[in-house]
């Protein structure tokens, strides 16, 4: 087989086609070809006069003024009892801007004073510590480009009717930074953990003073103590000016301005762990402390709400991730799981990290049904709607990473179907 | 093919130089930590345990806790921990196998020393921390009356509380044991 056959030949049903089909020369020269000769006669207006001068913080552009968090929500009579959401659709790559990464407050945003703010570790411990800001600036650091998700994303699918919504105010409570911060292990170490301590509870310094149980394994394992994000001071929205950062665990346990640890022999039961992060069964029985987010995929584009213009070439593209660890394969159907296609991934594919996939579609104009699904390095798979909610109990709300279906009509409007 | 293979091969090694050198940093730390006098450590440990360690001295009872549930928790909660535009706090005993459980402190929630850890640490929620010890198991004391867990009268305080059980407490599994 040449490189023009696999180009032209479908990968899978209604018009898949083969992942490496627009990193093809063919491709990419007849693209060349349309960008036509400048007219120096018709300058565009912006090219006439100087341009605006530096600024101290750069800001997008002004023509991208609705690329905004979405679904924004708070509880009856609050404020910041709630979430708002990052626009998946509107975004390309892996890293989630600060500005719109997706929110998740208990009581608010709290306005700390960095150089009043102390990290405090005790308990079973041979020194009880306290660290400040300026000191743990000068602590070994390191960064991870990593994922974090609520547990309570995707949620509104459990609905039992295919609500109309984007893919952001579906999905968009995941989000991905590069954070850098304090390896939580070194830390421990200063305090020294005494023998028979399993947990730490965090607690951070917001107005619900949020507090989780971790294992001490999970902390000694990869956990951060976060103080930059995507390259600067981490923002007041996720943590300023420290969280903790457990990665591909829900993210309720990376908890934000993170004040205090205390190592403990058991979990301290917390109101989080117990009473709202725990899985109902249908037998009355709940499972505390389910901590890992599954395998999951999302097509971004096209999703629900966008419009495709007509009849042709197109890129679906969307993100893929695993709480395990990295994502090893992702397949496209455009035929509502009659027939897949394996899609290419954007490198670096990191471990617990949004993983950018792509392929190339042809679409006839029909009615179609797009979906993805994601295979983690453990072969674990992307369930569907009906495997996962098979004998769910009403009251299980977290922990939804079922395959997204989204359909096209022959209009081009794409909308959430359950398929 | 050349190409593409020549693609795959250094997105594959970008790949693996990029994640390898991540855990080898825990190395240690400059010891900068500053110690903690005992004081120091009591005064921020606001942790209680589900054993009853961290209560604080102090007690209540649902008697005294009617007054100070009126005047900080019915806005949002309603009447006697119902029908209020926030948390549903009392019923939905018996709910929790049908089709629309109600996950309440009394259904649902499996230790009594989770309620008095939440509400001193985030309640109520215009002035978290504002309430006294007494008032905090005063109201505690009321919550767990109205789901008919105690009685009235019962004074509760460091050492009861912890003896209370919760209906719902043999209901919850351990999905990760360290």
């Amino acid at each position: 087989m040449t490189d023009q056959d696999f180009e032209m030949t479908p990968a899978a049903g209604n018009g898949l086609m083969d992942r490496r089909f627009f990193l093809s020369a063919g491709v990419a020269g007849g693209i060349a070809m349309l960008v036509a000769a400048p007219a120096t006669a018709n300058r565009p207006a912006w090219t006439q006069t100087p341009g605006s001068g530096m600024s101290s913080y750069g800001s997008p552009s002004s023509f991208e003024a609705d690329v905004q968090r979405v679904g924004i929500g708070s509880q009856a009579g609050t404020v910041g009892s709630g979430a708002s959401r990052t626009p998946l659709e509107q975004l390309e790559g892996v890293i989630t801007p600060s500005g719109l990464h997706f929110e998740r407050h208990h009581n608010g945003i709290p306005d700390i004073d960095p150089d009043q703010h102390k990290l405090l570790i005790h308990g079973l411990v041979d020194r009880s510590l306290s660290f400040s800001l300026e000191t743990l600036a000068r602590y070994p650091m390191t960064s991870r480009i990593q994922f974090l998700e609520c547990s309570g994303n995707s949620g509104a699918l459990l609905s039992p009717t295919p609500q109309e919504r984007t893919c952001a105010q579906l999905h968009g409570l995941v989000a991905a930074s590069e954070w850098t911060g304090v390896p939580l292990a070194v830390l421990l170490d200063e305090a020294g953990v005494k023998p028979g301590a399993k947990w730490l509870v965090a607690e951070g310094a917001d107005a619900a003073m949020m507090s989780r149980s971790v294992p001490l394994d999970k902390a000694f394992d990869d956990a951060l103590i976060a103080l930059y994000q995507n390259g600067e001071r981490l923002r007041p929205s996720n943590g300023y000016p420290m969280r903790l950062f457990l990665p591909g665990w829900e993210g309720n346990m990376s908890v934000k301005w993170l004040h205090r640890i205390k190592v403990t022999a058991a979990p301290a039961m917390t109101k989080d762990e117990t009473s709202k992060y725990s899985d109902l069964q249908p037998d009355g029985t709940a499972q505390l402390f389910t901590f890992p987010m599954g395998v999951k995929s999302v097509i971004t584009n096209p999703s629900g709400g966008l419009n495709m213009s007509k009849p042709g070439l197109y890129q679906i593209t969307g993100l893929a991730w695993s709480g395990a660890g990295s994502i090893n394969r992702v397949e496209v159907s455009a035929d509502g799981g009659k027939s897949w296609a394996t899609a290419a991934l954007d490198a670096p594919v990191l471990t617990k990290n949004l993983t950018r996939f792509r392929t190339a579609w042809r679409w006839n104009g029909a009615p179609a049904t797009l979906m993805s699904r994601a295979i983690d390095e453990h072969g674990s798979v992307q369930p569907t709607r009906d495997s996962l909610i098979a004998g769910r109990a009403n009251g299980f709300f977290y922990h939804y990473n079922a395959i997204q279906a989204w359909q096209i009509a022959s209009t081009g409007e794409v909308a959430n179907v359950y398929a | 093919m050349f190409t593409h293979n020549r693609w795959l091969i250094a997105a594959f090694y970008l790949a693996i130089s990029i994640s390898m050198p991540t855990e080898t940093l825990a190395a240690e730390g400059p010891a900068l930590g500053i110690e903690l006098s005992a004081d120091e450590v009591a005064t921020a440990d606001i942790t209680v345990m589900p054993d009853g360690e961290g209560l604080p001295a102090g007690s209540g009872t649902a008697k005294a806790g009617t007054g100070v549930y009126v005047a900080n928790c019915k806005a949002c909660h309603g009447e006697k921990g119902t029908g209020g535009i926030n948390d549903t706090l009392v019923g939905g005993h018996g709910s929790l196998t049908s089709d629309r459980p109600q996950k309440t402190i009394g259904s649902y929630w499996p230790y009594a020393t989770t309620l008095f850890d939440y509400v001193r640490r985030a309640m109520p929620y215009q002035t978290p921390g504002s309430l006294a010890n007494d008032d905090v198991y005063a109201v505690t004391a009321y919550l767990l009356y109205l789901n008919g867990i105690i009685k009235e009268n019962k004074e509760l305080n460091a050492d009861t509380l912890a003896e209370v059980k919760m209906p719902n407490r043999d209901n919850f599994v351990w999905a990760y044991s360290p």
